[in-house]
């Protein structure tokens, strides 16, 4: 059982202050394996604030962030599963699933990652599984005009993966949860 | 030398007092009193030396004084035994010096009392009118010390059996309080004797003597403890008799600790109804003493008392608490010319501390308070202290905690005069105090007027001070933490109100522009949002009619168009065209056709003549390629202009490979899902044949020079290849199956030519196909059936 973190644009400072509060004393250090982010965090402080919930910390660029080194594009290997990461203002049209499927044949990969639209979002398709895990602070989006604080949480085990999302919606954090299973150990899509 | 002889003769006499002692000891256990007096005189004769220091002489003092207690006991068991007290009382008498006579009377005194066969009143008396006949200070002092301390068991104190009588009460009371005046005034007297003593035995003992003091203070304990000491006593007679001794002793050090004695060992409740008198005796005392000390343990007693008992409360508006302490420290600090200003904040701090725990509800007392800082550093002019900065720190942090609501600071109109004494460094520190406690505790701040005021305490981060830059001195990364904790602090900027909010916006955009262009780039983008979200709940809500005129989006959009203008001329060029990208799509929203266009072209400008560096440039284009995208405000004219020019963007990018995917992602700007009339299968198609001509130039500079890598432009092909293959899929009746036959050959062919094997991007593409031929629903299969593929691989 492997706990990967996703979660992304979160804008601080230009969109948002911070986290949520609620959100903030669930992600405890030394809980999850893996930390995915799709980017625009922007500040270091929230690179330095996730590098202490775990260590082993994958970003990508997104358009409004500080750190010019992130890489557009990252792909890792996760147990039996491939993922890749892109904050996604690259896949256009911004949020097109047939758009984002391409880009997932591209990096040939079982699960894909990606933000900017601020909409939790998970789906199969024939590649492969994609997700988003929204804004992690609830920010203002010219794309999506009403955005709840979101963020995923991973749960990989062997060739099954649950996919929780935990969504603030009026004050309160509801949960909820989705399934995705690989039909083999080849890296072709189920 | 001196220590030397200190220590020989603490050691003789120390060994004589033991010596006495143990005889005396014998002698008890045989019941001789004749011996035991006899030497029990002898032994307290070793405390009528002279040549002991004080320190030396109290160690000599304890040893004798513990010994006594066997004798106590024993007389004790003799009048138990049938002896009159009367008699022992007489024949302790005849001890040959006074010294060891009186010690004796004391210990006799002391069972006679417990006897009860005489008043205790007039024993008392005797003893302490007979302790006078010593007059060396040194050994009185004791001597009254051993009195106190022996009879503390038997005068009526709260919770013992010996309860009596008011009168009882009185009697004690007169016993400690005229023993207490003669100890006071004979530990005085050590201070100033001696000329005759050289200067360093002098200063020695002087300190010596600051820890004897405690013995006087003593007193004042066993006051506290006497049953019958009830308010109107202590106000009549304790008090003033008291005062009296510490003002006439007109010693520094005395008067500096029985104050702070006075202060901790009576009630609290005591000292709030005689607070007059209390801090009325404070201007008389001498110039020397530490009155801040003083009045600091009394205002810090009194703010406890005010925390753990609500009841009390009242009481202190009754007394009129606060103004009383504000005028004695008024006074004070007047009087005390050399005060130093950490001195006097200090003062002012634990006035503060009182008045938050007592009169929370009051703000005008706690603008009081901070008003008559400002006064006093006012006098004394600007500091460059750093014990006054950090005291002038906590003095407003004070009300920060104790409030936690920044709102209610605004409030306070002396505040930000107390700020104006700090350094420029201390300041900003101070500035992010406040800023922290809004972003703690999740503070609102909810009109334009607050927001100007909450502007004024921080505007030493706001902008370059008093046209000082002192960039040059300043971390980046400090800076830079500054910066995005104002970032931060705009989004507790807020009003739900439409009328008000927008009021807001413009208070915070004055301030933010006096930043300069290294903050401007760190500042404006949170203002930005914060008005593209009012603009959203604007469109959300009714239209005002009898709104001003700066509550309308377009309004606002024209304020955001000037203000994302200044960042470009700041050189954050990227960063502005981004924004003007946003105020776009907002716009679109809007549907504010000409203002949307307007941001457009100050976005193209910005990326014509400002945006050089080739990665930057490819961003850029992708992003006004997805905002255009999504486009629908425009009419056809207007939808071309834009899109022509971006597609000329695309052509021109520096790297033909990013030239070939620009260019095929314009296809999409000539189609868009949602019906109308966005959907130019042509043109689609002409894009993407473009970026294929780009794609093959690729490849031929590519196979021309062998070694490199072929296998990149392949993949160009593959990504036309799917781009083909989404627009056949959304019905784009100019996508041919023949068209992707062809380019899937092109593809096969020169994947064949490259060394390394087809890439995995083509295998899942083609994957993908075949799984879209197989499908059940008709439709995209059909379309698919269309494209005849010879599998390799």
């Amino acid at each position: 059982m492997v706990l990967v973190l996703a979660l992304g644009d979160l804008h601080v400072p230009h969109r948002a202050a911070d986290l949520p509060p609620k959100f903030k004393s669930m992600l405890v250090p030394g809980k999850i394996q893996h930390i995915i982010c799709t980017g625009n965090l922007c500040i270091k402080e929230i690179h330095d604030y996730l590098k202490t919930i775990c260590p082993d910390l994958h970003i990508v660029r997104g358009e409004f962030d500080e750190d010019a080194r992130y890489p557009d594009t990252k792909t890792l290997t996760i147990g039996q599963f491939k993922l890749g990461l892109c904050h996604g203002h690259q896949v256009i049209p911004w949020g097109d699933l047939d758009s984002l499927a391409m880009l997932q044949r591209q990096l040939d990969v079982d699960i894909l990652v990606t933000g900017h639209t601020h909409q939790f979002t998970a789906y199969k398709h024939e590649g492969g599984v994609v997700i988003n895990p929204g804004s992690a602070t609830g920010a203002y989006s010219s794309i999506n005009q009403d955005v709840n604080p979101s963020f995923v949480l991973m749960d990989i085990d062997g060739l099954r993966v649950v996919v929780y999302v935990y969504e603030l919606i009026d004050g309160e954090v509801k949960v909820d949860k989705i399934d995705f299973k690989k039909a083999s150990t080849s890296t072709s899509a189920p | 030398m001196i220590a030397d002889d200190d220590e020989k003769w603490l050691a003789a006499a120390t060994a004589a007092v033991k010596q006495n002692a143990f005889y005396m000891q014998r002698a008890i256990d045989s019941n001789n009193l004749k011996d035991a007096l006899k030497f029990s005189a002898q032994m307290l004769g070793e405390l009528r030396t002279s040549k002991l220091s004080p320190h030396k002489y109290y160690e000599l003092y304890i040893r004798a004084s513990d010994e006594l207690r066997s004798l106590e006991m024993f007389f004790r068991d003799e009048t138990a035994r049938g002896c009159s007290i009367a008699e022992l009382y007489e024949l302790v008498q005849h001890a040959g010096n006074i010294l060891p006579r009186l010690y004796l009377l004391c210990t006799i005194g002391s069972v006679y009392i417990k006897s009860k066969d005489v008043a205790a009143k007039d024993i008392l008396k005797d003893l302490v009118e007979m302790c006078r006949a010593v007059q060396h200070p040194l050994r009185g002092l004791f001597l009254r010390s051993y009195l106190a301390q022996v009879t503390r068991d038997k005068l009526p104190s709260i919770g013992s059996e010996l309860e009596g009588d008011t009168e009882t009460h009185m009697d004690a009371l007169e016993f400690v309080l005229q023993n207490f005046t003669e100890m006071n005034k004979l530990w005085v007297r050590m201070q100033h004797q001696g000329p005759t003593r050289e200067k360093e035995k002098r200063e020695k003992e002087r300190n010596e003597l600051r820890d004897l003091v405690m013995t006087v203070g003593k007193n004042l304990h066993i006051l506290g403890q006497l049953e019958g000491v009830d308010l109107v006593v202590y106000r009549d007679t304790v008090l003033p008799r008291i005062l009296e001794q510490v003002v006439n002793c007109k010693d520094e050090l005395a008067q500096c600790y029985l104050m702070d004695c006075i202060i901790q060992v009576f009630p609290d409740d005591f000292h709030l109804q005689t607070l007059d008198v209390l801090l009325g005796a404070c201007p008389q005392l001498q110039p020397s003493v530490d009155i801040k000390t003083v009045l600091s343990g009394l205002m810090e007693r009194l703010s406890n008392y005010a925390a753990s008992s609500v009841e009390a409360l009242p009481n202190f508006l009754q007394v009129d608490a606060f103004s009383k302490l504000n005028h004695a420290i008024g006074k004070v600090v007047e009087a005390q010319v050399d005060l130093p200003a950490s001195s006097s904040v200090t003062l002012y701090l634990f006035l503060l501390k009182f008045t938050l725990h007592v009169h929370s509800d009051r703000l005008d007392y706690v603008d009081q308070v901070l008003g008559s800082c400002v006064s006093q550093l006012s006098a004394t002019g600007k500091l460059c202290d750093d014990k006054a900065s950090k005291q002038i720190v906590a003095f407003l942090s004070a009300p920060l905690e104790k409030f936690n609501d920044v709102v209610t600071i605004l409030k306070l109109t002396n505040y930000p005069r107390v700020m104006e004494y700090l350094d420029h460094d201390t300041n900003k520190a101070m500035a992010i105090i406040i800023i922290q406690s809004i972003l703690k505790n999740d503070t609102r701040i909810a009109t334009a007027d607050e927001v100007d005021a909450l502007f004024e305490l921080i505007k030493g981060l706001i902008k370059d001070f008093d046209g000082l830059t002192d960039n040059d001195e300043i971390d980046e990364e400090d800076f830079q933490e500054e910066q995005n904790s104002v970032a931060r602090l705009v989004h507790f900027l807020y009003n739900d109100d439409p009328e008000e909010m927008p009021k807001i916006i413009f208070r915070i955009r004055k301030h933010i522009l006096t930043g300069g262009p290294k903050r401007l780039p760190l500042t404006i983008p949170p203002l930005v949002f914060s008005a593209l979200k009012l603009i959203r709940r604007m469109r959300g809500g009714d239209e005002n009619p009898f709104g001003d005129d700066t509550s309308t989006p377009q309004k606002i959009l024209q304020l955001l168009t000037e203000t994302v203008e200044v960042l470009a001329d700041a050189s954050a060029s990227e960063l502005a065209l981004r924004l003007y990208l946003q105020c776009a799509q907002a716009a679109n929203d809007c549907e504010l056709e000409t203002v949307a266009y307007e941001f457009f072209t100050k976005a193209y400008l910005l990326y014509e003549e400002e945006i050089s560096d080739s990665k930057a440039q490819v961003t850029a284009l992708r992003l006004i390629i997805g905002t255009l995208q999504r486009m629908r405000v425009f009419n056809v004219e207007n939808r071309d202009i834009l899109t022509h020019k971006a597609t000329g963007y695309s052509a021109k990018l520096l790297k033909k490979p990013d030239q070939c995917r620009a260019v095929y992602e314009c296809a999409h700007l000539y189609w868009a899902e949602e019906g109308e009339n966005l959907k130019d299968g042509e043109r689609v198609v002409l894009c993407l044949k473009r970026a294929q001509k780009i794609a093959d130039a690729v490849q031929k500079m590519a196979n021309a020079s062998r070694g490199a890598s072929s296998t990149g432009s392949v993949s160009l092909y593959v990504e036309l290849l799917n781009k083909y293959l989404y627009f056949l899929e959304k019905g784009n009746p100019q996508v041919t199956g023949e068209t992707i036959q062809s380019l899937a050959e092109l593809i096969r062919s020169e994947t064949k030519k490259a060394e390394s094997g087809a890439g995995t991007f083509i295998t899942s593409t083609l994957r993908y196909m075949e799984f879209q031929r197989q499908q059940e629903d008709g439709g995209m299969s059909e379309k698919y059936q269309k494209i005849k593929m010879e599998w390799f691989e």
